[in-house]
């Protein structure tokens, strides 16, 4: 073997160990993070925490019962107009329009995708709680919501196209109208695609703390109702962490362990629920 | 399907005529507007966000212009507001993150796409989208408490003795600042380059590959010299899609740059960003020209994230499709 060659050899032998070693260090991230959050939060974390509201400042103690109830009440507002127009317009999309329309209103969606979340607060706060003159769960909710639509809305498409046309020229074969096709062949056939797109998106906004700060703003008391300020666990990670006080960052890594589990668990089972799927070839 | 007639006799209409009215009768178009309306929220909610952020900022573009972009005074007491240091830290933290993510994010998206075999490529592919999912106030809190610390005592320190000639490196390790914003970016912005990167990668025909095999070239001859090459352009759509996150992320920059509007050379120094700003200051503007000098910066991030985002998805798609073209060919 000449040196040229032995040279070739030992540069391709590095390079591609070194692109080994970058995606070994680029995995470990999540297992340090998992591992950090999992040591500093799990001897932080009792069952005071789901129970209790947060203690005054200078007591120890306490717990984020408030801010666990209060991300469940986002999530459903967000969920809520998420859902539906996200699920209806993928409809839309994937079965009746063509042409410009269609265009037209993926090229909404994906902006709305791209659209940093504290731009979204930004609208948020100007439509939903200037208005009103109060934060709001409401408009923590629609801050949420709109972050929802459009990675429903993409996703579901996706998967709706990939219902093979067959199924649809059978059902119309048979007389079935083009809603009853959908209603009855087309949905069913992509629902665990479609709850995937659902899930993520779920996973996706529920880690979303920028939003909040304008909207949800937060609360150290029961939020009553829908109409006032609530605490939401990625804000009170974010309020926790930035805070002096030793016990509240003791609190902030307890939330934090509580809601990546979260997070990661929608994730996990959502991918789960997608890789068993039979009826529909993965795109 | 010219002429799909009901068997329904109650709905079914004249045979081979599929007008309005039938559909009608048939729930078709009742299905197809109600989608539509739906579908059309979509797209009136973004006009609307638009016309918002155009119509919020209309006092400080017609007060300052385009001065407001290049001054550097940030004063609520005397209503002066320049965006100046706002636009800098954004700008050095994404560039800091993308000089790590980068180099980071290719080689790793190069091994799962070329090495790795295809299921341990799937499961590490598994973990990074779970990487890609842990919610930005994580990486906040972690920066927070372990990244900040470890740049004060350890990483600051070494780089001042050994690279400390460079302005870059100078003045006294506080451990936030710019360094440590565009560290945390770049571990958030990682995942996205290397799960789209892979994507492409994978998109390049494989007699491209066999070609320069066959000639001589080493593995890694035939990888950088053909296949990234050839994916070029759906790798530069991936970086520029994690600039624009780099750019509009906020609640881990906030946490660990320090807010303080200044601009210094020293990427010790704490700093600002846009979005910090925007969620340190917006429920608490004193006047109204100071709020919409923030909804100001808000248009700024939307535009810029808006331009990159579109270039991205063109140079993705159009690599994908050359994949897919030559692979049929």
């Amino acid at each position: 073997m000449n040196p040229r060659l032995r040279w070739r050899k030992f540069v391709s032998g590095f390079m591609l160990t070194m692109t080994g070693v970058c995606a070994l260090v680029s995995v470990s991230v999540l297992f340090l993070i998992l591992g950090y959050l999992v040591y500093h939060g799990g001897t932080s974390i009792s069952w005071n925490f789901f129970t209790k509201l947060p203690a005054p400042v200078g007591e120890t103690g306490g717990g984020m019962a408030n801010a666990i109830v209060g991300s469940g009440k986002l999530l459903l507002l967000a969920a809520l107009i998420g859902v539906p127009i996200g699920f209806f317009g993928a409809i839309y999309l994937a079965e009746f329009s063509g042409g410009t329309t269609a265009f037209v209103i993926r090229y909404a969606a994906d902006l709305l995708n791209g659209v940093p979340s504290i731009v979204i607060g930004i609208f948020a706060y100007s439509v939903a709680v200037l208005p009103f003159k109060h934060f709001s769960a409401l408009s923590g909710g629609f801050a949420l919501g709109l972050m929802m639509i459009p990675i429903t809305l993409r996703s579901t498409e996706e998967f709706l196209r990939s219902v093979p046309n067959a199924f649809r020229e059978a059902a119309m074969a048979l007389g079935a109208s083009k809603w009853k096709t959908i209603a009855t062949v087309i949905v069913p056939a992509a629902y665990r695609g479609i709850l995937t797109a659902i899930l993520l998106a779920f996973a996706r906004v529920a880690g979303e703390t920028a939003p909040l700060l304008f909207t949800a703003f937060g609360n150290r008391f029961w939020s009553h109702g829908w109409n006032q300020a609530t605490a939401a666990l990625p804000e009170m990670i974010y309020r926790y962490a930035i805070s002096p006080y030793d016990d509240w960052h003791r609190q902030a890594w307890a939330a934090g362990l509580v809601l990546l589990a979260l997070i990661l668990v929608i994730n996990i089972v959502a991918r789960a629920i997608l890789s068993r799927g039979i009826a529909v070839p993965r795109s | 399907m010219a002429s799909a007639t009901s068997i329904v006799p109650s709905a079914g209409p004249v045979a081979g005529s599929r007008s309005f009215l039938s559909r009608l009768r048939q729930g078709d178009e009742i299905a197809r507007i109600i989608t539509f309306l739906f579908a059309a929220s979509v797209v009136l909610v973004t006009l609307l966000l638009v016309f918002d952020l155009w119509e919020g900022s209309a006092l400080p573009r017609h007060k300052f212009g385009f001065i407001f972009f290049r001054t550097s005074v940030w004063d609520p007491i005397f209503d002066q507001f320049g965006a100046l240091p706002f636009i800098y830290g954004t700008l050095v933290t994404a560039t800091v993150s993308l000089l790590i993510a980068v180099p980071l994010g290719i080689g790793a998206a190069i091994f799962l796409a070329e090495l790795a075999p295809a299921r341990v490529s799937d499961t590490l592919e598994f973990f990074i989208d779970l990487l890609a999912a842990v919610p930005s106030v994580i990486y906040g809190l972690l920066g927070v408490f372990i990244v900040v610390p470890l740049m004060r005592q350890y990483v600051q320190p070494v780089l001042k003795h050994s690279l400390g000639f460079l302005p870059l490196f100078q003045g006294p390790a506080y451990g936030v600042g710019f360094l440590t914003a565009g560290i945390v970016l770049a571990i958030m912005v990682i995942p996205y380059i290397i799960s789209v990167s892979r994507e492409v990668l994978l998109s390049v025909p494989r007699d491209q590959r066999e070609a320069a095999l066959s000639l001589g070239a080493t593995r890694w001859e035939s990888t950088w010299k053909v296949v990234v090459p050839f994916a070029r352009g759906g790798i530069l759509g991936s970086i520029f899609l994690a600039l624009a996150r780099a750019l509009g992320e906020t609640m881990a920059v906030t946490m660990v740059i320090g807010n303080t509007p200044a601009i210094s050379v020293s990427l010790f120094a704490s700093g600002y960003s846009i979005a910090a700003v925007i969620a340190n200051e917006l429920t608490e503007a004193t006047s109204n020209l100071h709020y919409q000098s923030l909804i100001e910066l808000g248009l700024v991030l939307f535009l810029l994230t808006f331009m990159l985002n579109g270039l991205a998805r063109l140079l993705i798609v159009a690599t994908s499709q050359r994949g897919a073209g030559m692979g049929n060919a």
